[in-house]
């Protein structure tokens, strides 16, 4: 029965998951986009080492599930190697940002490839160094095309979040599932307000989103 | 005798298995204004390239003033150039394309004035004050603050003049300056560089189909055709006074 009181219940209880929902997603959206912009960047490095690397790392990350790589993280490498990611926290958000990462340095590289030859052939004719060329005038027209993109992936983020209750985490889906354990008839009631919360989370992050779409819209097409 | 400031040896080019330049011989004096004319694919465009390290030769020597600009000295050998020797040479080279290439992220102002303050190493006022200037010479001083977007394409035009010029190029290259604009715009730019061009100083090399206009400006006019130099002169004996078919044929095209 959906009634105030289940939801007078059930709301404070799962207010306790925010926290850790919100925490990992702003780290992990922080180290995300970190990896995808040096992966990104190293695969249109001069360097084969380095380009082959990254792009392995990037096909390995894309190609298997977030899930197995969250578990793997958590419980294969303390043994297999004796590092201890710290905390399980942490197990969570290095995941994520690298799943994400790996994704998003494809939309890094693509955008930079995308910047039109005459830019930096103009840039050339005006005497800058390769770096000032990428940092002065393919780069940020590049950030611009990437906005859109990122934002999407944030709102992503976000729901990929939800996976690290299954390695301990205390989010929102944690207490949901708490509850639902403990009165399996309120699972209806739990899991729709579980979805609300991720709803309303994910509003700023659209209109966010929206936002760095306008942005990108403006001043690059010539 | 003055030096050149610019000299081609024997400067080949291909792409692939396609020979386009086959032995390119020249010589600019500085302040010289020369035209190259030629019908489409004869390789213009590759020419001034080269000259502004976009594009490398297949074989031959290109100077800018007696500096070799694609090989440098390495324990008493020639070697390739690195980034930082062409670097080196190539700033006495300016460069204003045919479809512009404007930064559209900045303004036309920031668009003149990056160089100088990140190249140049020049202070940023100094850097503001001569783009200003310059932008004002191409008749754009009310526009400082306006994107590329915003601008007529003989406006973004003069706009890539002016960018270009703040850097004092000793040499500088036009490809068809005016090929991408709309008819009626054409001689708004072609005004502006003919205005440069009498101020004196600066060397131009003008790769156009304005025929007129390089009667108007050009010290001496080159026609390629095949890929060498088929024909060189003063503009007068080029275009008015040239017995060679294929340059007769080529200008045909271009009188009504
Ligand atoms: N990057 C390139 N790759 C392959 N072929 C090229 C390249 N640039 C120019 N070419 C070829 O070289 C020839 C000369 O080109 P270009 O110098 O642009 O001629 P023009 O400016 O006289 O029209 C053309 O046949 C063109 O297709
Ligand atoms: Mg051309």
């Amino acid at each position: 029965m959906i009634t105030i009181s289940a939801i007078e219940e059930i709301f404070p209880a799962l207010m306790k998951g925010i926290n850790i929902t919100i925490t990992v997603l702003i780290a992990s959206a922080f180290f995300g986009y970190l990896f995808a912009f040096i992966a990104g960047l190293c695969r249109l490095s001069n360097n084969i080492v380095l380009r082959k690397f990254t792009g392995f790392y990037v096909e390995i990350f894309r190609g298997t599930s977030l899930i197995v790589q969250l578990f793997w993280l958590y419980y294969a490498i303390p043994i297999l190697f004796g590092i201890d990611l710290g905390s399980d926290w942490w197990a969570g958000v290095i995941a994520i940002a690298l799943n994400y990462g790996a994704y998003m340095s494809e939309i890094v590289r693509g955008s930079i490839l995308s910047v039109a030859k005459g830019q930096s052939e103009a840039a050339t004719a005006l005497n800058m160094s390769r770096f000032q060329r990428m940092r002065l005038v393919i780069f940020p027209q590049a950030v611009r095309m990437m906005l859109p993109e990122f934002g999407n992936y944030l709102i992503q983020m976000l729901k990929a979040t939800s996976l690290v209750s299954l390695i301990g985490l205390h989010d929102i889906l944690y207490y949901g599932d708490i509850l639902r354990s403990s009165n399996l008839s309120q699972a209806p009631i739990v899991y729709l307000l579980v979805l609300v919360f991720y709803f309303i989370l994910a509003l700023p992050l659209i209109f966010l989103t929206r936002k760095m779409e306008s942005i990108s819209k403006k001043g690059v097409a010539s | 005798m003055t030096e050149p400031i610019v000299t081609f040896k024997d400067v080949h080019k291909s792409f692939g298995d396609v020979d386009v330049l086959k032995g390119i011989d020249l010589e600019i004096k500085p302040a010289e204004k020369v035209a190259v004319i030629g019908p489409s694919g004869s390789g213009k465009t590759t020419i001034i390239r080269m000259l502004m390290t976009l594009e490398q030769p297949t074989s031959g020597d290109i100077f800018v003033g007696d500096q070799n600009l694609w090989k440098m000295e390495k324990n008493g050998e020639f070697v390739a150039a690195n980034e930082k020797h062409l670097r080196e040479v190539r700033g006495d080279i300016g460069m204003v394309f045919q479809h512009f290439n404007l930064f559209p992220h900045m303004t036309i102002l920031e668009n003149c004035m990056t160089a100088p303050i990140h190249v140049k190493k020049e202070a940023k006022k100094v850097a503001r004050q001569r783009s200003i200037e310059m932008l004002e010479k191409v008749g754009l001083g009310d526009k400082l603050d306006n994107y590329p977007s915003q601008l007529s394409g003989g406006q973004k035009q003069r706009v890539a003049m002016a960018r270009a010029l703040v850097m004092r190029p000793k040499v500088m290259l036009f490809d068809e300056v005016t090929s991408a604009l709309d008819p009626e715009l054409v001689g708004e730019v072609l005004e502006v560089i003919r205005d440069i061009a009498k101020e004196g100083e600066m060397a131009m090399i003008l790769v156009t189909h304005e025929m007129d206009f390089a009667l108007d400006v050009a010290d001496k006019v080159l026609f390629l055709d095949e890929g060498v130099i088929a024909e060189q002169g003063s503009a007068s004996e080029v275009i008015e006074h040239s017995k060679n078919e294929r340059l007769q044929s080529f200008l045909h095209r271009f009188r009504s």
